[in-house]
């Protein structure tokens, strides 16, 4: 009986980051006497959108194997939302050029991180993060000429809900769907963990390793300019340091969420299970009436000791 | 011509092109550095020739301390093989302490600063124990830096006990003392790392840690060394940089992070195999920081300080991808 719940649990390693985000809610219920709840988890999930779409594309990334990792998320993300909101200036107008210039930055950035990777063979880890400092320079250039204000009808849309449930939420709670089946079905899928859990066998076995690689960067910075343009629309605007939290969240959801930090296996449903539970932990605490900086040393120490008690496990088993 | 001697000659040539490739690597990693800063100092001359005085150095290098302090505990991480991202907001939980717990309670100050570098070893311990990626340990005790940083000082202000500044003002008779402390600086990491017997250890540490293990020597001793070596290096620059704020700020150290890594790849370390150069590393740091001062010179905005910086580290190893091309 214990072990057929072990065997379960180790299938589904997602569970925890829920059961996690539960504990979290019902200790914040407890210190608000349970008012406002349910609006306290929409609020989580809105905010938990963001780190979410940043978090599939760096698990992409850390799935594919050690050593991979994209740190160019934050600077990314402030370029594209910057340059975004630019072109829309604040009107309807520019809505369709702002995030089409948001996502061609993104696969743009995308591109130029594999081209350092790849062609110039920088690790992933250097080269990326060189690459997002020179984005972030962009935008802190960009922003110089530019009052970034979002297009309305973008934040109308990036706050809007159904019944009750942030509408980017459901949206990407189903790429995230589509995401975990494509991992076990597709052959991009199967080709990123095959590569994660060891290349050279990868290689010769025929997969297309350079490309599945190659892929997994541009996606993970178009989802970084997809999650600047939507955080940008939904703050009001575009900040310098809008992206900065992101480089360590993205991470944070991903390791929290049950994605082998080694490579080689992914738990997209996860990230979500991280992301609320990350934001819910900031919830808390705010309830709690604590200052930002015991907030953010809390949530450093959640993520170094999940870290450590995961990887434990993993020895162990 | 018998298959044998072919076999010998070819065998002689790939051996010859090894070498020349490796001599070149080697030049590389040591000329790029020592040319590109010979030429930045150059140019600033040529366009500013007061710069090459006493006083001129001295402004023009104002910030190298904190810089080759930073550089010097990246470097000490990265000999081991692992990096550290959390050293920015680290420089600026030091700068928080030293302008507030430092001059009102001393004893209490010089406590939290120790604390403060038996953390780093903690860290490094824990990363070696669990073996955790040093990436994710180090972002996440970014957090952690941040957060006491803001608790220490929530609103910039603050003011240093008096000495601090006044250290970071000395005038040294003949050389400068940015030029100065570089100079004993390099010289001095140069020998701990490189010629001391233990320096050795925990560069092998970085290249072929089962031989050092097999040798006898502890690799959680000497992980725990290092990063107790890069917390004390963080706590120095983080002093250095409160005596030239002469105040407390806890965003300040944020740009650090980029500009040490950047001065120990540029200065010729490499993320893999334990190797590093001391006084690379504060060539490096120089490079990065005139490379602000360039900016400015050549009237071009700080707002490009960070491409040009970033920049540089992919130019650099660019180049030595383009030398192991040629090699193959």
């Amino acid at each position: 009986m214990n072990g057929s719940v072990r065997a379960w649990l180790d299938a589904r390693p997602w569970v925890w980051s829920f059961g996690a985000a539960l504990v979290v809610w019902l200790v914040t219920a407890l210190v608000v006497q349970g008012r406002g709840m349910l609006e306290t988890l929409a609020v989580a999930l809105q905010f938990a959108t963001f780190y979410a779409i940043v978090g599939i594309g760096q698990m992409l990334a850390i799935a594919s194997g050690p050593g991979n990792i994209d740190l160019s998320i934050p600077g990314v993300m402030t370029f594209a939302g910057y340059v975004a909101m630019g072109l829309m200036n604040g009107g309807n107008a520019g809505l369709a050029a702002g995030i089409a210039a948001g996502i061609v930055i993104g696969l743009a950035a995308g591109a130029f991180n594999v081209a350092l990777i790849q062609g110039f063979r920088i690790p992933p880890m250097i080269g990326t993060l060189a690459a997002g400092f020179v984005f972030q320079s962009m935008a802190i250039a960009y922003s110089r000429t530019s009052h970034a204000a979002p297009a309305p009808l973008l934040v109308s849309f990036s706050a809007a809900r159904v019944f009750g449930v942030p509408v980017i939420a459901l949206i990407f709670i189903v790429l995230t769907a589509l995401v975990s089946i494509g991992l076990g079905r597709s052959v991009f899928g199967r080709s990123v963990l095959a590569t994660g859990q060891n290349w050279r066998a990868a290689r010769l076995a025929g997969l297309a390793v350079r490309r599945t690689l190659g892929l997994v960067y541009v996606i993970s910075a178009t989802l970084a300019a997809v999650a600047g343009i939507l955080l940008a629309a939904y703050s009001g605007g575009a900040a310098l340091d809008m992206g900065t939290d992101y480089l360590l969240m993205s991470i944070a959801v991903v390791v929290l969420g049950g994605t082998s930090i080694a490579g080689g296996q992914a738990s997209p449903a996860g990230l979500w299970g991280a992301a609320i539970l990350l934001d819910l932990v900031v919830t808390m605490l705010n309830v709690m009436r604590v200052g930002a900086g015991l907030r953010y040393v809390v949530t450093g120490l959640i993520i170094i000791g999940v870290l450590a008690l995961a990887k434990g496990g993993e020895q162990a088993s | 011509m018998p298959a044998e001697v072919t076999a010998g000659l070819a065998s002689g040539v790939a051996a010859g092109a090894g070498g020349r490739v490796a001599r070149r690597a080697t030049a590389l990693r040591i000329g790029l550095p020592a040319v590109a800063l010979v030429v930045m100092l150059g140019v600033i001359f040529a366009m500013q020739p007061r710069a090459m005085s006493y006083f001129g150095l001295t402004v023009l290098l104002n910030f190298t301390l904190p810089a080759i302090f930073a550089a010097m505990a990246q470097m000490a991480v990265i000999a081991v093989g692992d990096i550290d991202l959390g050293i920015g907001p680290f420089l600026s939980l030091v700068n928080c302490i030293a302008a507030t717990l430092l001059a009102t309670h001393p004893a209490l100050g010089w406590l939290a600063l120790a604390a403060l570098v038996v953390a780093y070893a903690a860290m490094g311990a824990l990363i070696h124990v669990r073996r955790l990626p040093s990436i994710v340990v180090t972002l996440g005790a970014s957090f952690v830096w941040l957060g006491l940083a803001l608790l220490v000082l929530p609103s910039p202000g603050g003011t240093p006990p008096s000495w601090l500044p006044a250290l970071l003002a000395w005038r040294p008779p003949f050389l400068p003392l940015p030029l100065l402390a570089s100079i004993l600086l390099a010289g001095l990491g140069q020998f701990l790392l490189m010629h001391t017997s233990y320096g050795v250890v925990l560069r092998g540490i970085g290249g072929n840690p089962r031989a050092i293990a097999r040798a006898g020597w502890s690799l959680l001793a000497g992980r725990m060394a290092l990063y107790a070596l890069a917390g004390t290096c963080g706590v120095l620059a983080g002093l250095a940089l409160t005596g030239l704020n002469t105040a407390g700020d806890a965003t300040v150290g944020a740009q650090y992070t980029l500009i040490s890594i950047a001065a120990v790849i540029v200065g010729g370390g490499e993320f893999v195999g334990g190797i590093v150069s001391p006084i690379g590393t504060v060539v490096g740091a120089w490079i990065m920081l005139l490379a602000g001062s360039l900016l400015s010179f050549l009237n071009i905005s700080t707002d490009w300080q960070l491409s040009v910086q970033g920049g540089i580290l992919i130019v650099v190893l660019g180049l030595r991808a383009l030398n192991r091309w040629s090699a193959e």
